[in-house]
């Protein structure tokens, strides 16, 4: 069971880490930060994350500013 | 729980990047943050920036910085290290500033085996510029001033960095790396560690080479430019070790 955290102000639409998390845990989401950019959620509703931080490691702007396992 | 990722501890105290969105010198400059964490340099770093999207770097870690000008970071990381042998010396460059406006200053570098560290972005365009046709841009290849692409007859062909500068003698490591998925970004780690670990027990240049994607120029989004790097830049620039003093790899 892994939690990450994801700063709203720092994240830019790019969606990579929606492609690369394994277990497809996070998603596109409707609310946009104050500059507009539509953010990602994590959604894990039945604890499957496994705490890898393969969205942290992938994320080009830190936006994931932790992971816990 | 236990907390297996946090922000390096020599990025800057709330820093935002201001690269477009998709661009991996985020990730370049996070590996660069992790290892002066790991190795504890952050105290003793002087870092040599460059012109270009690169220059950015000093907005975001945490480290002295000394801006050189056009192409000429290698050369003030010389004269930096020269006077403060004890400094940890790095530049961190784009293509276009390594391996076109900067490359006898880089070379040169390398040749009188100078212990610094350089970290070349190779992302096949002048991306701050506005996609222009830079030294590394690949054949065929369609920028602002190649567009019918890049031929032969009109502008030659690109230059394979990390290959020339394992040419070099005074190289002691050289490497090129990529940033398009998770084992290539642990690779691209190692590689730097490398690099930076020549300089401390002061064997020679270090150099590295990582491909970058660059979706504003190249008119992708972030996922099809990483597929690029893949399929269009990896024929052109293998990846691998081209010389390791450590291991008499290349000698």
């Amino acid at each position: 069971m892994g939690k990450i955290v994801i700063d709203a102000n720092r994240c830019k639409s790019c969606y990579l880490c929606v492609s690369t998390c394994p277990k497809g845990l996070i998603k596109k989401s409707d609310k946009t930060n104050r500059l507009g950019d539509y953010l990602v959620e994590f959604d894990d509703k039945n604890n499957e994350c496994i705490g890898c931080a393969m969205c942290a490691k992938r994320c080009p702007d830190m936006a994931i500013t932790a992971v816990y396992k | 729980m236990q907390q297996v990722f946090s922000i390096p501890k020599s990025m800057k105290k709330d820093f935002r990047y201001t690269f477009c969105p998709g661009c991996d010198h985020g990730v370049a400059i996070r590996l660069v943050a992790e290892l002066l964490d790991e190795m504890n340099l952050r105290e003793k770093t002087i870092c040599s920036t460059s012109i270009g999207c690169s220059v950015f770097l000093y907005d975001f870690l945490d480290v002295d910085c000394v801006e050189a000008p056009h192409g000429r970071a290698c050369a003030s990381a010389t004269g930096v290290k020269r006077a403060t042998p004890d400094k940890f010396v790095f530049t961190y460059q784009g293509d276009g500033d390594f391996a076109s406006i900067g490359l006898a200053e880089s070379m040169h570098t390398a040749l009188r085996g100078e212990c610094v560290s350089a970290i070349c972005i190779n992302n096949t365009t002048y991306g701050m510029t506005g996609g222009q046709l830079g030294p590394t841009t690949v054949m065929g290849q369609i920028t602002t001033t190649s567009p019918y692409g890049r031929n032969r007859e009109y502008y030659g062909y690109p230059i394979r960095v990390a290959e020339q500068i394992a040419l070099c003698d005074g190289t002691a490591y050289s490497a090129r790396v990529a940033l398009d998925t998770i084992p290539h970004i642990n690779q691209a780690k190692q590689a730097l560690k490398k690099a930076f670990e020549v300089q401390l027990q002061g064997l020679g240049f270090g150099f590295v080479e990582i491909l970058s994607s660059c979706p504003t120029n190249w008119h992708m989004s972030p996922q099809e430019a990483h597929i690029r790097v893949k399929e269009e830049m990896m024929p052109v620039f293998p990846l691998g070790v081209y010389k390791d003093v450590t291991t008499e790899k290349g000698e």
